[in-house]
């Protein structure tokens, strides 16, 4: 799962495997971190007329 | 009693008739929860598994809520990629539908590795050869999708929705969807098809093995084309039972036409590409390994051409005709036998291709495994059934999921008053 672990290997099927796991887990990381801060950004500059 | 935490203006049946209904389904999940600690607990010899036939009941299951499932990401990639603005009057519910089939697809997972407090395994000691490991890192991650998906629509229930920081968040969530549902969509396609590829290249089993493209047998593509074709099937028929329940129109004649009309062309294409690979399989590829295309279906008690023709006639071509013309798609009687058959056909092509490939003799000595599933299997395959009603039926009393209700039920509403 990890470079670290005593399996990982730096082959082909490493990088498509792992390589397309973090980089979905990169991407549903990043956005929820990004609608975490904002939210509380803009709950801290109390934006209460937002609507979607 | 509840009445602060259902949406403004939604009417909702009393508190005690709703808690009623709870407890009878929620008997039913009760007693698939005992055949699951069963199973847990004294191990998978409560099963009728063998080593003669290893796959128990509830994996037709996992394979078949997955497919239904594909509404979910299906739906979303209109929605939020192509941007069909119509379905966003079903999307919610598609998404609730969706996460649904896809943690039960991973509780059935947790019981059918018979320890899952290994379950975390599968990441940390992946078999990067394995079609199954990318089947359990996309399922994995896709589910991650449908919670972020559904957290929104949590957040919107009428109490939730007052306290600040839930509300930008749902806000924020809404604004960034277009990025989870492309997410979505790309593991969704990768899963999908895997399940399908474990199938494909199975050599050693002529029933199921086909050629392919690269490595991708014919059967990774055709099991994510089902799954994007009868997934949408689904969510229309459970929003039409839902419908039928609660005794409301749900969501409008258009949003329902046009979802029917693209699941009714991607099942009529898919069909197309359905009847070729079979017809190459049964004239090429099987004889090519020495059977005959009478050998999978003859000289057993159950498996005969008949679950051919009704899973590519009965439950394929003749659905997905009836939801490209218009004067069928629009007849509401027609447009439910469709859609009922389109997830018949879905669940009998997961069936076949997971239980019959088993059940087929290879070797020369080998009798067709024709298996009965113990009273554990079939209570485990039940339980998420009783699950997703009662999460459905929370999630409409007390989440603002159809966004058309009022609207469609306000004439209906003023003349009862």
């Amino acid at each position: 799962m990890f470079p670290f672990c005593f399996e990982w290997a730096w082959d082909i099927g490493h990088a498509i495997f792992f390589g397309g796991f973090w980089y979905a887990i990169a991407i549903l990381g990043a956005g929820m971190t990004y609608c975490i801060l904002k939210a509380a950004y803009d709950t801290v500059n109390d934006k209460g007329d937002s609507h979607h | 009693m509840d009445d602060a935490l259902i949406p403004e203006g939604a009417k909702r049946c009393a508190f005690p008739i709703f808690m009623i209904g709870i407890v009878i389904v929620g008997a039913v999940l009760l007693w698939g929860v005992y055949a699951m600690f069963l199973c847990w607990f004294k191990g998978l010899n409560q099963t009728n598994m063998n080593d003669y036939y290893g796959f128990a009941l509830w994996i037709w299951a996992d394979l078949a809520v997955i497919a239904v499932g594909g509404g979910a990401f299906f739906t979303g990639l209109l929605k939020y990629i192509f941007k069909v603005d119509d379905l966003k009057n079903i999307i919610n519910f598609a998404v609730i539908i969706g996460f649904i089939c896809y943690s039960s697809a991973l509780l059935i997972l947790a019981i059918d590795i018979g320890q899952p407090l290994r379950g975390w395994f599968i990441f940390w000691h992946a078999n990067v050869h394995s079609m199954l490991t990318e089947v359990a890192f996309c399922l994995s991650c896709y589910f991650a999708v449908l919670t972020i998906e559904f957290i929104p629509n949590v957040l919107e229930n009428r109490q939730a929705n007052k306290v600040p920081f839930f509300h930008h968040l749902a806000h924020n969530m809404h604004g960034v969807m277009a990025v989870f549902a492309a997410t979505g969509a790309f593991l969704s396609f990768f899963h999908q098809g895997s399940l399908g590829g474990v199938a494909g290249v199975m050599f050693g089993r002529p029933f199921a093995f086909r050629e392919g493209l690269l490595i991708w047998p014919w059967t990774f593509f055709l099991f994510t084309w089902s799954a994007a074709a009868f997934g949408p099937c689904f969510t229309l028929l459970v929003t039409k039972i839902t419908e039928v329940i609660t005794g409301k129109k749900l969501v409008g004649d258009k949003t329902v036409y046009l979802l029917a009309k693209i699941s009714g062309w991607m099942i009529t294409t898919y069909m197309i590409a359905k009847i070729i690979d079979t017809i190459y399989w049964a004239f090429v590829t099987a004889p090519s390994m020495g059977f005959k295309l009478s050998h999978f279906y003859s000289n057993n008690g159950f498996y005969g051409y008949w679950i051919l023709i009704t899973e590519v006639i009965l439950c394929g071509v003749v659905p997905g005709l009836l939801l490209i013309n218009k004067s069928t798609r629009e007849n509401p009687a027609i447009r439910t036998i469709a859609i009922t058959l389109g997830v018949i056909g879905v669940c009998l092509n997961r069936w076949v291709m997971v239980l019959q490939i088993m059940a087929v003799p290879v070797m020369s000595f080998d009798t067709w495994a024709l298996y009965i599933p113990s009273w554990q299997e079939v209570a485990t395959t039940i339980l998420p059934v009783a699950y997703g009603i009662i999460l459905i039926a929370v999630a409409y009393r007390y989440l603002p999921v159809f966004p058309q209700e009022l609207e469609l039920n306000e004439s209906a509403e003023a003349a009862q008053n």
